[in-house]
């Protein structure tokens, strides 16, 4: 028994202690009609009153089905084109040239939300942006992108792969090149085309990573990324009805309204949403594993 | 090998190869574009709106920014907290993950249970706010920016398990000749697990760098402002920067240009970093990625 581990734990145990277990006590405020002076043990009890706000007001199914319907779309999208980019980097068989196009694709993940806002605005802007000016040039209408609400799905599935895609597609690699290259030989010896080769052996072979991959994912589905849908869409009003996903709608209940108890039951609800997914999915990932271990315990 | 003679197997790689030298298009595109308009000068970007090559070559915008009090304390207050933060997040981060690597210690499996649970539940962002700012008093300190980012629990358990890697023998040996816990990690552990500790300060250090949440709650006072708030000013509004400089030293200020130079230059420590961190990333990903 030794004490100086403990005492080397001891920064990072309080780490938790303070960032993350005391704001989990704090959860009270959303039984609470907060007031800063009073702060959160001052505050008058308000029983249910800030769930019966939220959850009677249309603003829980909307920004509920966007934070799914978005999540889903990322996960499914994302999924499929980074194993499919993988798989065919894979085939790229000159050392130099798979390295070069790895390490080109990777490149966006490394730039902040902020910046690819910026990006975008290149693209969609409406006088001078590029697609615009392309539209124009062509003898088109402009698009009027910022007062489109129906195109940002979409909009948003494709900035989310062109900053993510790289990032998939390096751990999907790292998968392959696990591949016992024996099955290949085998494979080739019997006849099998490359194509062949990728089905029957490939993806079967990537199958235990996709799925962990995908068991983390639908476990964070009742998140939104904040960083990504704020720095985008920021505080454009029109665009609300398919981008205001839970955290933004928190972020500006709390800034701009300042009703801490209501946001605090809206994100209450979020976070024992989203504990009972990753318990389901935990539990589906157990199912699904030959040594009855989940992806996260 | 016979299939490489094939017309369907040439076809199919230079498809492939033209499919990635446009995915690379795609990818870096967006970049050149700002970088060509950060050399633009102000008038052709009124006019024509962004341009790959500039149509008037200037530096115009980039000697600006460097004189802009604001944009210059903004990239000083993202530089201390990079560093200070990557520092104090990979030293935190590490001392938690090694004896958590240990088997033989007491009270492990609550311990990672402990750091576990965060994974899974949490307070929401009010308390979270409200701890900060009323009860820590932390508001527009530079501490903010670094704190609440200390440990993730995530880049712990990668590091724990790159610990659990190093043959446990080794340390062993040197806890019988005297050594302590701290000590054996420190002159043995530490520097055996370089690649690992460099991944995961490159996560901090990207995080830290990228990160605008903090500052977007936190900070108010604008000698604080870390360069993403910055530019988020600028793009949510394009006069921002013109209000805030002294209209004695410059006639007329660039502010599209400023924008696009403020913006390359703050992905310039990334390229410059950028073969490590791919190297390291690329690493990092694959001991922990897919363990989780």
């Amino acid at each position: 028994m030794n004490r100086a581990l403990y005492y080397m734990a001891l920064p990072g145990l309080l780490y938790f202690f303070v960032f993350c277990y005391l704001p989990m006590l704090g959860v009270i405020i959303a039984f609470k009609n907060y007031n800063f002076t009073d702060g959160i043990f001052g505050s008058p009890w308000a029983g249910f009153a800030n769930f019966e706000f939220f959850f009677t007001s249309p603003d829980l199914f909307r920004v509920t089905y966007n934070t799914l319907f978005l999540n889903g779309l990322f996960i499914t999208v994302g999924t499929t084109v980074a194993v499919a980019i993988a798989v065919l980097l894979n085939e790229i068989r000159s050392k130099y040239g798979a390295r070069t196009f790895q390490t080109v694709i990777f490149f966006p993940y490394f730039i902040s939300w902020i910046v690819v806002s910026l990006f975008l605005g290149t693209f969609l802007a409406y006088e001078k942006g590029i697609i615009n000016k392309l539209l124009t040039g062509f003898g088109l209408e402009r698009v009027d992108f910022m007062n489109s609400p129906e195109l940002w799905p979409a909009i948003l599935v494709i900035v989310y792969l062109w900053k993510t895609t790289g990032y998939g597609v390096i751990i999907y690699l790292a998968a392959i090149a696990g591949v016992n290259p024996e099955y290949y030989e085998a494979a080739r010896i019997d006849g099998a085309s490359r194509l062949q080769q990728i089905l029957r052996i490939l993806l079967p072979q990537l199958r235990p990573t996709i799925l962990v991959l995908l068991i983390l994912a639908v476990g964070r589905i009742f998140y939104g990324d904040f960083g990504m849908i704020y720095a985008l869409v920021g505080d454009n009003g029109q665009l609300y009805s398919t981008t205001d996903v839970i955290d933004t709608y928190v972020f500006r209940s709390m800034r701009t309204l300042g009703d801490m108890g209501m946001t605090s039951a809206v994100g209450l609800y979020q976070s024992f949403m989203g504990l009972i997914m990753v318990l389901i999915t935990n539990w589906i990932s157990k199912k699904l594993s030959d040594d009855n271990k989940g992806v996260l315990f | 090998m016979v299939e490489h003679k094939t017309f369907g197997f040439r076809l199919f790689n230079a498809a492939n190869y033209a499919l990635f030298a446009l995915l690379g298009i795609v990818c870096l595109v967006p970049f050149l574009i700002v970088l060509g308009s950060s050399f633009e000068t102000e008038q052709v970007l009124k006019d024509n709106g962004f341009s790959l090559i500039p149509q008037q070559f200037t530096l115009y915008a980039y000697s600006t920014v460097f004189q802009l009090n604001t944009v210059v304390q903004s990239f000083l207050v993202s530089i201390s907290v990079t560093l200070i933060g990557t520092l104090m997040a990979i030293t935190v981060t590490a001392l938690l993950a090694y004896p958590l690597a240990q088997k033989e210690m007491k009270g492990r499996g609550a311990l990672l249970a402990f750091v576990l649970l965060t994974m899974l539940f949490n307070g929401g962002i009010v308390p979270w706010y409200i701890l900060i700012s009323k009860y820590l008093q932390l508001k527009d300190t530079l501490w903010v920016l670094i704190l609440p980012y200390l440990v993730n629990p995530f880049n712990m358990f990668v590091l724990k398990s790159f610990f659990e890697t190093i043959p446990k023998e080794i340390g062993e040996s040197a806890r019988i000749d005297g050594a302590g816990h701290l000590r054996t990690f420190l002159s043995i552990v530490a520097p055996l697990s370089m690649p690992g500790l460099a991944t995961i300060s490159l996560f901090y250090a990207l995080g830290y760098w990228n990160d605008w949440w903090l500052s977007l709650n936190f900070i108010e006072s604008d000698r604080l402002v870390p360069v993403q708030l910055l530019l988020k000013k600028m793009i949510s509004n394009l006069t921002f920067i013109s209000s805030q400089i002294d209209t004695s030293k410059f006639i007329q200020v660039p502010a599209n240009g400023v924008q696009m130079a403020t913006t390359i230059i703050s992905i310039g420590p990334i390229i410059a970093a950028y073969p490590y961190i791919q190297r390291y990333f690329v690493k990092g990903l694959t001991i922990g990625g897919i363990k989780g």
